[in-house]
C-alpha cells in the first residue's frame, strides 16, 4: 500500500476531542482515524461513521446455528439412524432445543469474533503503523488524512488552537501487514527502573 | 456525549485521584515487575499438585476405573460431584461480565477479567472429570456426531448427557472469545509500553495488531454487548443441562423440576464465593484495593446472601415435597438418607446447611459485609458448602435405592480420586498465577471508560455541581 502524508493532534482529555472534532470536519478536513485508549461513546457519531451492523451479522450467524443443529437431527434420528429410544417418537423436537440453543449461541459468537477480526482486519502477527504509543494508553490521537493542497503548518496551528497538546506530520503506510512489535520505539524505557 | 455525572451517594468505584496515565501504571505494574517470592512460592505448589493430578489420572487411565471406589450403585462418586463444582464455580465469570453488563452495574469493572479467567479456568477443571470417567479415555471422541465407520452410529441426541457436552463446550469457546475479545486492547495497552524486545514481540502478537481506531471501537462494543446477550441465556442454560443430568432420571432425590433454577443459583453462589477468595489475595499482592473495592466485595457479598437463601429455600422445598409427595423413596432419601443426622451420611448433609444455608446469613449485616477476614473465611466456607451440595445429591441417592439387595457399602473416594481432584486445583491455580503474571487482571480499557464518572477524584469535584439549580445544570450539561 501505498504511504500516505498525516497530520497528527493529541488530545488529553474527551471533553477538548469532541469540540475538536467537530471543528476539524466542519473546516473541511477528511480525519482519517481517532485513535483513543479506551470506547468513547459517541465519538464514532460525531465523526460521522455509520453504525457498524455487526450485530446483524450475529442474528444471521446464529439462525444459522439452530438451522444447523435442527436439519442435522431430524435428518439423523428421522432418515439415517431411526433409533428407538425407549419408544418415544423419532421426531422429538423438545428433546433437540437444548442442543439447537447452544448451537445458535456458538455459530453466532464464532461467527461474530471472526467477522469482527476480519473486519478490523485483527489477527496474531499482524502489525499496523501506530501514529502515538500513547493512543493506547492516555491520549486521543487525531490523524487528518492530508491532500495535495494541505497546508500542514496551518492545520498543526488549527489543532493546537483546538486544544491539541502535540502535533506532527507522517508519512506513513495506512493499511496493515504481516510484522513484530519489537522494533517500534520503546518510549517508556525508564519503567525498567521503577518497575525493578 | 453522555452525561458525565454520577451523584455523590454511589460510592466510587476507583479510589485515589487517578488520571488514565495512572490507571495504566497501576494495573501493569505487576506485568512489568518481577514476581514476588510469594508468586515463586504459591506457583510451585499449584505445579506439585498439578503433577499429582497428573499421575493420579495416570493410573486410572493404566489400570481402568477400579482404581476409583466407585462401585454398583455409586457409579458417580467424586468425579462427578467434581465437576458439578467446578462447572458451578465457572459460572460467575460470565454472570458478572454478561449478566452484569447488560444491568448496566458499573461496579462489574473492576472484577469481570479476572472472573472470566476464572471461568475459563475452572471450566477447563470440570471438562477433565466426566472424560476420565469414561474410563477408556482414548475413545472419548465417540461422543462427538460425525459419519463415522460403526455404521455410522450416532450420539444420542436425545441424552443430558450429550447435551452436556454441546453445553459445556459451548460455553467454554464462548467465554473464551467474550475473554479473549475484551483483552485485545489491553494487551495493546502493555505491547506499546513494553521496554523489552521479547515483550513487544509477544504482546505485539497477543494483541492482534490493535490500535484503538474508533471504528475498531465501535465493533468492539457492539461485539461485546451482542455477546453478552448470548451468554446470558447460555449461563443460566449451562447449570441448567448440567442439572438435567440429574432431573431426567428416576432415581429418588434427583427427580425433580425444581433443579434447574436451584443448580444455577447454587452456581452463582459459589462462583462469587471463587471470585472473592481470589480477588481478595489478587488486590491485595498487587495493591489493586483502589480498583477492587470495599464496596465491590460488598455487592458480591449481597450476591451471596441472596443466592445462598434462594439455594435454602430449594432444600427446605425439597425436603416439604419428600414429605407431601408421600412418595415412599422420596421420603427415603430426603428423611433418612440426607436429613437425618445418624444416618451413614447425614453428616455431609448438615455440613451442606451449616455452610450453604446459615452462615451466609451473615451477610445480612453491613458491617460483616465490608469485612475482609469474614468475606475470606466465608468465601471458602461457601464452596466447601456447595461441594457437600453435589456429594450429597449424587451420593445419598446413589447409595441406597429402589432395592435394599442393591444398597451399596459405605462409599468413600480413594487416594487417586482425591489425587484426581487436587490435580485440578494445581491446574487451576497454575493457571490462574499465570493469568495474573502476564494478563492485565482488570480491564484497564472499561476502567478508564467509567473512571470519569465513578473515580474518587472526578465525584469530588461534582460538589458544586450538586448544589447548583437545575436548570443550571440542564444548560451546561445537557447539550448534543
Amino acid at each position: 500500500m501505498a504511504k500516505k502524508k498525516f497530520v497528527v493532534g493529541c488530545f488529553d482529555d474527551e471533553a477538548v476531542l469532541f469540540p475538536a472534532v467537530k471543528k476539524v470536519r466542519t473546516a473541511g478536513y477528511k480525519i482519517h482515524d481517532v485513535y483513543t485508549p479506551f470506547a468513547v461513546h459517541g465519538l464514532d457519531h460525531a465523526m460521522g461513521l455509520r453504525e457498524t451492523s455487526l450485530h446483524t451479522a450475529g442474528f444471521i450467524y446464529g439462525i444459522t446455528g439452530t438451522a444447523t443443529a435442527l436439519s442435522s437431527i431430524s435428518w439423523i434420528f428421522t432418515k439415517d439412524w431411526p433409533l428407538n429410544i425407549g419408544g418415544k417418537p423419532h421426531f422429538a423436537l423438545p428433546a433437540w432445543i437444548p442442543i439447537m440453543f447452544e448451537l445458535t449461541v456458538l455459530f453466532a459468537a464464532v461467527g461474530m469474533v471472526l467477522t469482527f477480526c476480519y473486519l478490523c482486519q485483527l489477527a496474531p502477527f499482524v502489525k499496523k503503523h501506530h501514529f502515538h504509543a500513547r493512543a493506547t494508553d492516555d491520549l486521543f490521537v487525531m490523524v487528518i488524512e492530508c491532500t495535495d493542497k494541505t497546508n500542514t503548518d496551518d492545520l498543526q496551528a488549527f489543532l493546537t488552537s483546538n486544544g491539541a497538546l502535540e502535533t506532527k506530520v507522517e508519512v506513513a503506510e495506512d493499511g496493515w501487514w504481516l510484522g513484530r512489535y519489537d522494533k517500534d520505539e520503546m518510549p517508556f524505557e525508564e519503567n525498567q527502573i521503577v518497575a525493578a | 456525549m453522555h452525561l458525565k455525572y454520577e451523584s455523590q451517594l454511589r460510592e466510587p468505584l476507583v479510589y485515589g485521584d487517578k488520571t488514565y496515565k495512572q490507571v495504566t501504571e497501576d494495573i501493569v505494574r505487576p506485568i512489568e515487575a518481577k514476581p514476588t517470592k510469594l508468586w515463586y512460592v504459591g506457583f510451585y505448589i499449584a505445579v506439585a499438585l498439578l503433577m499429582f493430578g497428573v499421575y493420579s489420572v495416570y493410573r486410572e487411565v493404566t489400570y481402568g476405573i477400579g482404581e476409583w471406589n466407585l462401585n454398583k450403585t455409586v457409579g458417580w462418586g467424586w468425579d462427578i460431584t467434581n465437576f458439578v463444582w467446578w462447572v458451578g464455580i465457572g459460572h460467575a465469570g460470565t454472570l458478572i461480565s454478561a449478566i452484569l453488563l447488560l444491568f448496566r452495574q458499573g461496579w462489574r469493572t473492576g472484577v469481570n477479567r479476572a472472573a472470566e479467567a476464572m471461568t475459563i479456568f475452572a471450566v477447563m477443571c470440570a471438562g477433565q472429570f466426566p472424560i476420565f470417567h469414561m474410563g477408556r479415555v482414548w475413545m472419548a471422541f465417540f461422543v462427538l456426531p460425525y459419519p463415522n465407520s460403526r455404521g455410522p452410529l450416532w450420539v444420542n441426541f436425545n441424552s443430558p448427557l450429550l447435551w452436556d457436552v454441546f453445553a459445556i463446550s459451548t460455553y467454554f469457546t464462548v467465554s473464551l472469545l467474550f475473554w479473549y475479545s475484551g483483552l485485545i486492547p489491553d494487551f495493546a495497552t502493555v505491547r506499546d509500553r513494553a521496554f523489552t524486545k521479547l515483550r513487544k514481540r509477544l504482546y505485539g502478537i497477543a494483541s492482534f495488531g490493535w490500535t484503538g481506531s474508533t471504528k475498531h471501537w465501535q465493533r468492539h462494543e457492539s461485539l461485546s454487548l451482542v455477546l453478552a446477550g448470548l451468554s446470558t441465556p447460555l449461563v443460566l442454560s449451562v447449570h441448567t443441562i448440567v442439572s438435567f443430568d440429574f432431573a431426567t432420571s428416576v432415581i429418588p432425590g434427583w427427580h425433580t423440576t425444581i433443579f434447574p433454577p436451584y443448580f444455577v443459583a447454587g452456581a452463582i453462589f459459589s462462583g462469587f464465593a471463587m471470585v472473592q477468595t481470589l480477588m481478595i489475595i489478587v488486590r491485595k499482592v498487587f495493591a489493586m484495593e483502589d480498583y477492587v473495592t470495599i464496596g465491590h466485595i460488598e455487592a458480591m457479598n449481597k450476591v451471596i446472601v441472596l443466592t445462598g437463601s434462594i439455594v435454602g429455600i430449594a432444600y427446605l422445598t425439597e425436603l416439604f415435597m419428600g414429605w407431601y409427595s408421600q412418595n415412599k423413596y422420596e421420603g427415603y432419601t430426603f428423611w433418612y438418607s440426607r436429613a437425618y443426622l445418624f444416618s451413614p451420611y447425614g453428616w455431609s448433609y448438615w455440613g451442606m446447611m451449616a455452610c450453604n444455608v446459615l452462615s451466609p446469613q451473615i451477610f445480612w449485616f453491613r458491617k460483616m459485609r465490608r469485612n475482609i477476614f469474614v468475606t475470606f473465611f466465608m468465601s471458602i466456607i461457601v464452596n466447601i458448602g456447595m461441594w457437600f451440595e453435589r456429594f450429597v445429591i449424587i451420593v445419598t441417592s446413589l447409595y441406597r435405592d429402589y432395592l435394599p439387595s442393591s444398597w451399596s457399602v459405605y462409599y468413600s473416594p480413594t487416594i487417586w480420586e482425591i489425587g484426581f481432584y487436587a490435580g485440578t486445583f494445581g491446574l487451576f491455580f497454575t493457571c490462574f498465577f499465570l493469568f495474573a503474571k502476564y494478563f492485565p487482571v482488570i480491564a484497564i480499557a472499561e476502567i478508564k471508560y467509567v473512571l470519569k464518572t465513578t473515580g474518587e477524584g472526578y465525584k469530588n469535584q461534582m460538589a458544586n455541581i450538586e448544589e447548583q439549580k437545575l436548570e443550571e445544570f440542564v444548560h451546561e450539561h445537557a447539550h448534543h
